[in-house]
């Protein structure tokens, strides 16, 4: 227990600790974070009527970046699969890192969530026993239970693995890697989960698609990887923590061969809904072309594809990808045109037009955006927050006994 | 829209949802955002408000008594896992809060499903002319947000020679009934097979032994699964607190019905559980000056609704969907 509570300390006191860049990083974090509780605090007193959502579009951008962020977090295993199954030691360097990125990504979740509801207060009618969970026949109850699972598997883990370096002991593969196991599985589960939350709706062909969770799957191994290209590099540069050139070629491998199949199922659900139009296709006719006047999301949708296509084109050829400058642009490139196509660019189109073929466009607005900005920014918190704990204790720098800190942390993530 | 208006977040109508009549109030609706000065000085004054709000004691008893309860609706459990006792106890509560909150008495029933009843609806599109008196007296049945201009029920213009409702125009403000047009209402189909239902994840809304689809609005957590769902556009939702006038206000209100909502929580159509599980007829058919809607008890051989769904040639909308809905459609 004494050494639990040193450990805790050990951590609290190496996270506030930094160089400046640091510290402007995280204050700049935190600005933007009380900015969003502010307007958070709006949005409780005055109703979600202060977001741009109504009857006719009723998810907006919360539940957009909620479900890109389910791929970022899903995009773990990614890392998980080879380093701890597949003993590849490449990978075992950096795993930490992807599991972080998927705590910080699964707390954004659970936050958009709870920023969408309209009655947060009753979230513990949520719970078994207690409340009333309508599981299974609820795909949110689904969701509730492998998005929560996910993220203590991916606290237990690392948190094992670190505990045991900083007491200066091996950790016991036995007692973590059934936990591996499970955390594979279940990676696939919350982005299966989360598409299957949208295909399951009969009332909205736009997503009633059997294509719909393969897709998820291919575009989060894509953008989740390649957001954690990006974290690496910065790592790399700012701390003592040296990622080796194969880790960045792998992980090219990897985004690349899943943004190719993204971009195949792109083409598929393109053919389908434009061969012979029917009239489930209007949606897809409202994304890319515009349907009756209103063309909201074409800009949007066409920066997604010409990104994505240029990115996978770029990462297509080895020469390219392994320039480690246009790699991490590309990465960059590949992960905003995802946010876009996997955010607005899927739940918004689904409500437009509406059920009964009626056409209400939907804008966010600056209240709406500052809560989703501060969202953002608590999860950065997050993930920069555990990264600068947990990179001192990979190196030894941070262990018990003479449990003064580093000297040379992470300034910067 | 100012370049600082979205500091004070206001209040604002629901898109789509215009008030039938007048005309000029049609089609401009959804991004209406009109800041008051009230509005902006309620919003900065607000935080300060309730910080001091719960540091200074009740100053009055029946403060007292609304925040015991608050406290008490807050553990209050699942409507459909209440015992007969339990929804006693809940109704006179309501009541109580009511005379509290707006001085007025209201009678709030918990009438359960009768025996031998499943309700049905049947529209005689022959008929129907597409003059909204139903929409007019759901509104002040239920009473429906006149801010948020919520409706439950949609009647759309369709050309005719086209059958699809995708291709009418609910949002029509001009005189009824326009040459060349057929008028079609929608509301909530009251599925026997619900897709609203099963979505949502702390069952807040079923269908009752009667047929009817309801909504616990104090079990609603917001999420707005089932509004997505349904593939009938039916659910409407509460983005902002409901307000409805007490000269406006119906007394004769059902837990599950037109009782005041709150805010960030579903609503729908309800059949008006209120009046028909006591054997009335719903609002809007009462209302409807052209006989063309017929409401009643599908299990009673000797109905109306019966001798239509046997004579007539009725249909359903978005059969292919497997919902069965209990609203069907005919004509003469």
């Amino acid at each position: 227990m004494l050494e639990f509570l040193k450990f805790v300390i050990a951590g609290f006191r190496e996270a506030t600790r930094g160089q400046r860049l640091y510290h402007l990083w995280m204050g700049t974090l935190t600005v933007f974070i009380l900015i969003g509780v502010y307007f958070y605090s709006v949005q409780l007193r005055e109703g979600l009527a202060i977001t741009g959502m109504h009857d006719h579009v009723s998810w907006g951008l919360y539940i957009s970046n909620f479900t890109f962020l389910v791929g970022l977090a899903a995009a773990a295993v990614m890392l998980v699969l080879p380093a701890y199954i597949f003993g590849d030691i490449d990978f075992k360097r950096v795993v930490l890192i992807g599991e972080g990125v998927a705590v910080a990504a699964l707390i954004m979740c659970l936050a958009f969530v709870i920023a969408d509801m309209g009655r947060p207060d009753r979230l513990w009618h949520m719970l078994p026993f207690i409340g009333y969970f309508n599981w299974p026949s609820s795909l949110l109850a689904w969701d509730v239970i492998v998005l929560n699972g996910y993220l203590a598997l991916n606290i237990v883990i690392p948190f094992y693995l670190l505990y045991s370096r900083y007491r200066g002991r091996k950790a016991d593969p036995k007692k973590y890697l059934p936990f591996v196991f499970i955390s594979v599985f279940w990676a696939i589960a919350i982005h299966t989960v989360t598409a299957f939350l949208y295909a399951g709706l009969s009332s909205k062909p736009f997503w009633n698609s059997s294509i719909l969770g393969i897709r998820f799957l291919a575009s989060a191994f894509s953008a989740g990887p390649a957001f954690i290209a990006v974290t690496l590099y910065f790592i790399d540069k700012h701390s003592d923590f040296k990622i080796e050139e194969n880790i960045f070629h792998k992980l090219g491998y990897i985004i690349t061969v899943a943004a190719q199949i993204n971009l195949f199922l792109l083409g598929s659900e393109i053919f389908k809904e434009f061969y012979h139009p029917t009239a489930h296709s209007h949606s897809a006719y409202y994304l890319f072309f515009g349907y009756e006047g209103h063309n909201a999301l074409v800009p949007w949708i066409w920066t997604s594809i010409i990104l994505n296509v240029l990115a996978t084109a770029t990462l297509t050829i080895h020469k390219l990808r392994r320039n480690r400058r246009v790699f991490l642009v590309m990465c960059l490139t590949l992960f905003v045109a995802i946010w876009i196509e996997k955010g607005m660019g899927l739940i918004v189109p689904g409500f437009i037009p509406s059920q009964l073929g009626e056409i209400v466009e939907y804008f966010p607005t600056m209240p709406e955006i500052f809560i989703t900005l501060g969202i953002w920014a608590l999860g950065l918190f997050v993930f920069t927050f555990l990264v600068k704990i947990a990179i001192p204790i990979e190196l030894g720098y941070l262990h018990l006994k003479q449990s003064s800190t580093s000297t040379q942390g992470v300034e910067h993530a | 829209m100012g370049f600082f208006d979205w500091l004070f977040p206001a209040r604002r109508k629901a898109a789509g949802t215009e008030q039938p009549a007048p005309p000029s109030t049609a089609g401009g609706g959804s991004y209406n955002r009109s800041v008051s000065r009230r509005d902006v000085f309620k919003i900065l004054g607000g935080a300060a408000l309730t910080a001091t709000a719960c540091s200074t004691p009740f100053s009055s008893k029946e403060e007292k008594e609304l925040a015991r309860i608050g406290w008490e609706e807050f553990f209050q459990k699942n409507y459909r896992e209440m015992t007969q006792e339990e929804r006693d106890q809940v109704v006179q509560r309501l009541e109580q809060k009511a005379r509290l909150k707006r001085g007025v008495n209201v009678n709030i029933k918990n009438t359960p499903p009768q025996e031998g009843v499943l309700f049905g609806y049947a529209i005689n599109l022959s008929t129907c002319r597409g003059y909204r008196d139903c929409v007019k007296a759901c509104m002040l049945e239920n009473n429906l947000d006149e801010e948020m201009a919520m409706q439950y029920i949609r009647v759309f213009e369709i050309k005719k020679g086209k059958f699809d409702v995708e291709a009418g125009e609910a949002q029509y403000g001009h005189e009824v009934p326009a040459e060349g047009n057929f008028y079609l209402p929608m509301q909530c189909m009251h599925c026997e097979e619900p897709p609203c239902v099963p979505v949502c994840p702390v069952g807040a809304t079923w269908k009752e032994e009667d047929g009817i689809v309801v909504v616990d609005y104090n079990w609603c957590i917001g999420c707005r699964y089932c509004e997505a769902a349904c593939p009938y556009w039916a659910r409407r939702f509460n983005w902002q607190e409901p307000s409805i006038p007490n000269e406006k206000l119906n007394r004769d209100q059902h837990y599950l019905s037109n009782r005041d909502r709150q805010k960030g929580v579903m609503e729908k159509c309800h059949f008006c559980v209120h009046r028909t599980r006591e054997g009335r007829q719903p609002a809007c058919a009462e209302a409807c000056p052209t006989g063309a809607r017929i409401f009643g008890n599908l299990l009673d051989p000797d109905s109306e609704i019966r001798w239509i769904l046997e004579n007539k040639k009725v249909f359903r909308l978005k059969e292919e969907l497997k919902t069965e809905p209990k609203f069907f459609y005919f004509m003469d």
